[in-house]
C-alpha cells in the first residue's frame, strides 16, 4: 500500500504550459505517474509531452477520468485553480505554488470544508509513493520503496532526510510535504492517522519547524493514537522570534511556536527528537530494527 | 510588513471606527502647529514598529503647544530598540475610563479569521492569554459571511460593555474585521479601544500587518512600507527574491530552501559555532543568485566564514557546484568557504568545488564543523 497516491492516479497538471508546469510534467512522466491531463485556459486542444491540454478541469475530469491535480499556476492564480479542482470532482488537489495570500486560502478552507477534496500545501514540494507515483517536485532519485512514511513542512530538509534514509537502503511508503505556509490543506494529524493505518507503513518520520502549534497537537495525537514508531526532527531552534524564516508560516509570534516547547512536546510523547536532520535515519534504523524483534 | 499607528488608525478610520483628532509631524515645528491646531492638550506619540513605546518614553501628554514642541523635540532625538523615531503622532489626549483590547488574526488551527476581545486592554494580548486567560473571547469567523452582527453583540456582552455602548461596538467590530479583509491583514489590532470618560468608544492605538504574500495587490499600502524596518541587506535581498535575516553570529549561511536553512543554523550551533544570517537562496543555485547572496552575507562584517549547504535534487549536485563557482567570480574576499553539495552527482559537484579552492563537505555535520573551525581561525 502507501498513502494518497499510488499506481491508480490519474493526474492532471493545473498550469501544464506553464515553464514550472511543463519541467515537473516531464519529471513526473519519467518517473512513470500516470498523467492524463493539464490544464491551461486558453490552450484547449494543444498537446504538452503528448498530454491532451484542456480550459477547464471540469472538461479534463469529463474526458480523461482524472482523480488527482497537481496546481503550478501563479500565486495570484492559485486559490481558484484549487477551487476549480474541487468543483469538478477532483479528491486531491496538491498545490506546489508558494506564496498564496492567506485570506486566499482562508476562503479555501472555507470552501473546502463543505467538499471530500483533500488538499496538499500550498507552498509544497507534493508528495511521492515511491516505485508507484509522484506528484510535486520531489527529486525521484533521492526515494526508493520501503517501510517509512514521512510528513514533513518544508522540501529541501525533507530531502536531506530522504537521501539519508535511502543511502542507508531504508525505503519509504509515502513522503507528505504538508507546506510552508500557516493556513494550508492536510496537517501532520490527518497524515499520521493514514500512515497509522497504511499496511506498508512500519515506522514514521514527522519533520516540523518553528510557528503555530501544529507539532504540538502532533505530539499528543502520536500520544494517543499512534502505535507505529515516530521520529521527529523540529528545525529552527536558533531562529530570532518575530522574523519570518523564509516559510510564511515559520515565525515565532508572541512567545509561541518556539522550537524548544515543540521539542519537549514530543519527548513528553515518547517520540525521540533528532539533534541535526542527519540523525533522523539512525534513530529510524534503530526503531526499526527494534521493531523487528 | 508592519503598519504604523498613524497609517494604521487612518485605516481604520475609512472603516468607521472612531479616532481621536491628531496629525503626523516629521519635526518638532510641525507637532506644535498641530497641537495648536487641536487646541487641547495633547498626546506625543512615537512611531516605531515596535512595541513597548511607553515604557521606554516614546509617549509623552503635552498642555500646550510649547509643550508639545518640546517633547516631540526630545522623543524625535530617541531611538526606541534600536530604530529611529521619525515621527511623531500628535492626537489630542482622550480621558480614558476603560480599556478593551480587540483585535482580529489569522487563526491557523482553525483555518479562519477570529475575533479577540479582552476587558483586560492596554496589555499586550500575549501577556493576557498567559496570566488570565479566563479574561480573553475568541470569535471564529466565517470568511463566506464575514463578522455577523450578533457574533459583534455577543462580544460586547461577553466584555461587559455598557449597554449604550452596544451599537457602537457592534459598528467598531464589524469595521475592524473589514479592515482586515481589505487590507489582506494578519493581524489588525486595536489596543486600547478605549470607552472614555464621556461614555465614548475610541480607537486610541492601532496595528496593522499586512500579508507579505498579498502585496501584489496593494501597491498604494506597499507605499507605507518603512524602510527602517529593514536593513539595507534585507531590503537588497528582498528586491533580489531572497530570503534573509540578518543574525548576531560569525557563519555566514547560503542554503537552498527555509526548512533546510535553518536546520543549517541548527547544526553550526550545535557544534559551538553562531549563525550570522538566515538565507534561502531557492531553487538550484543559479550564479546570479549565488553571488548577490554572497554579496549580502559578505556585507556583514562579523563574517568569518561562510557555509554553503545545497541540496542538488532535482537541479544535479555539479550544476550546482558550477553555479557556486561562477558566482563567486568577481567577488575579492579572504573570507574562508566551506560547501556542503549532496544528492545527485554531489561528487562531481564536490571535485569542482574542490578545483575552486573551497572546503567541503559530505555531511552537514562535517560541514558545520569545519565552518565552526575555519570561523575560529579567522577570530
Amino acid at each position: 500500500m502507501s498513502i494518497l497516491i499510488d499506481k491508480k492516479t490519474k493526474l492532471l497538471v493545473q498550469g501544464i504550459t506553464g515553464r514550472e508546469g511543463e519541467f515537473h510534467t516531464k519529471q513526473m512522466i519519467e518517473y512513470g505517474t500516470h498523467v492524463v491531463a493539464g490544464v491551461t485556459p486558453g490552450r484547449g486542444g494543444e498537446q504538452v509531452l503528448g498530454v491532451p491540454v484542456f480550459d477547464t478541469v471540469a472538461q479534463a475530469v469529463a474526458q480523461t477520468d482524472a482523480n488527482t491535480s497537481v496546481v503550478y499556476v501563479p500565486a495570484r492564480a492559485a486559490a481558484d485553480s484549487i477551487l476549480e479542482a474541487a468543483d469538478a470532482g477532483i479528491k486531491l488537489v496538491v498545490c506546489i505554488t508558494e506564496g498564496v495570500p492567506v485570506v486566499d486560502m482562508l476562503r479555501v478552507a472555507r470552501r473546502l470544508a463543505e467538499t471530500d477534496t483533500r488538499l496538499v500545501g500550498p507552498n509544497c514540494p507534493g508528495l511521492i509513493s515511491p516505485g508507484k507515483s509522484k506528484v510535486g517536485i520531489i527529486p525521484g532519485a533521492i526515494c526508493m520503496p520501503g517501510p517509512v512514511g514521512i510528513v514533513a513542512r518544508s522540501g529541501t530538509l525533507t530531502y536531506e532526510v530522504l537521501h539519508a534514509l535511502t543511502q542507508r537502503r531504508i525505503g519509504q511508503s509515502t513522503c507528505v510535504g504538508i507546506g510552508g505556509d500557516p493556513v494550508h490543506g492536510l496537517g501532520f494529524i490527518e497524515v499520521l492517522e493514514m500512515f497509522q493505518n497504511d499496511r506498508q507503513t512500519k515506522a514514521i518520520v514527522l519533520i516540523g519547524e518553528i510557528g503555530g502549534t501544529d507539532e504540538e497537537k502532533a505530539a499528543a495525537f502520536i500520544k494517543k493514537n499512534v502505535r507505529k514508531p515516530v521520529v521527529a526532527f523540529v528545525a529552527g531552534q536558533t531562529a530570532p522570534p518575530g522574523k519570518r524564516m523564509g516559510h510564511a508560516g515559520a515565525i515565532i509570534e508572541g512567545g509561541t511556536g518556539t522550537a524548544a516547547e515543540k521539542i519537549a512536546a514530543f519527548q513528553a510523547a515518547g517520540v525521540p527528537v533528532a539533534r541535526f536532520p542527519g540523525e533522523v535515519a539512525e534513530l529510524v534504523a534503530r526503531r526499526l530494527a527494534r521493531a523487528k524483534k | 510588513m508592519k503598519l504604523h499607528e498613524y497609517q494604521s488608525k487612518a485605516i481604520f478610520a475609512q472603516y468607521g471606527v472612531p479616532i481621536p483628532n491628531g496629525k503626523v509631524a516629521s519635526n518638532a515645528d510641525e507637532a506644535r502647529q498641530i497641537a495648536a491646531q487641536l487646541n487641547k492638550r495633547v498626546v506625543i506619540k512615537s512611531q516605531v514598529l515596535v512595541g513597548g513605546r511607553g515604557k521606554a518614553g516614546g509617549i509623552k501628554v503635552a498642555n500646550d503647544p510649547d509643550e508639545a514642541e518640546q517633547l516631540a523635540d526630545q522623543i524625535l532625538a530617541m531611538k526606541i530598540k534600536g530604530l529611529p523615531v521619525r515621527k511623531v503622532l500628535v492626537d489630542e489626549a482622550i480621558h480614558i475610563a476603560k480599556e478593551i483590547y480587540l483585535g482580529v488574526v489569522v487563526d491557523r488551527a482553525a483555518k479562519c479569521a477570529t475575533m479577540i476581545g479582552s476587558a483586560a486592554g492596554g496589555m499586550e494580548i500575549e501577556e493576557v492569554a498567559r496570566t488570565t486567560p479566563e479574561k480573553i473571547v475568541r470569535i471564529k469567523i466565517d470568511s463566506a459571511y464575514g463578522l455577523l452582527e450578533y457574533q459583534a453583540r455577543a462580544l460586547a456582552f461577553a466584555l461587559g460593555i455598557d449597554k449604550t455602548l452596544v451599537r457602537d461596538f457592534t459598528a467598531i467590530a464589524t469595521g475592524l474585521y473589514r479592515a482586515f479583509v481589505a487590507t489582506d491583514a494578519t493581524l489588525a489590532e486595536i489596543n486600547p479601544l478605549a470607552v472614555t470618560a464621556e461614555n465614548k468608544l475610541i480607537a486610541a492605538d492601532g496595528k496593522i500587518v499586512l500579508d507579505d504574500n498579498a502585496l501584489y495587490r496593494h501597491p498604494d499600502l506597499e507605499q507605507l512600507r518603512d524602510i527602517d524596518e529593514e536593513s539595507s541587506e534585507e531590503q537588497r535581498a528582498r528586491n533580489a527574491g531572497l530570503s534573509y535575516v540578518k543574525l548576531d553570529g560569525d557563519i555566514g549561511c547560503m542554503v537552498n530552501g527555509a526548512g533546510l536553512a535553518m536546520a543549517t543554523m541548527d547544526v553550526i550551533k550545535f557544534y559551538g559555532g553562531a549563525p550570522a544570517n538566515f538565507l534561502d537562496i531557492g531553487g538550484g543555485a543559479k550564479a546570479d543568485k549565488v553571488k548577490t547572496a554572497l554579496e549580502i552575507i559578505l556585507s556583514d562584517p562579523n563574517v568569518k566564514c561562510v557555509l554553503f549547504n545545497i541540496f542538488g535534487g532535482i537541479t544535479r549536485g555539479d550544476e550546482v557546484a558550477r553555479g557556486v563557482v561562477e558566482g563567486l567570480k568577481g567577488i575579492k574576499t579572504r573570507v574562508p568557504m566551506v560547501a556542503r553539495i549532496v544528492g545527485t552527482n554531489a561528487e562531481e559537484g564536490r571535485r569542482i568545488l574542490a578545483d575552486a579552492n573551497m572546503m567541503t563537505a559530505e555531511t552537514l555535520e562535517e560541514g558545520a564543523q569545519k565552518a565552526v573551525a575555519a570561523a575560529k581561525r579567522m577570530q
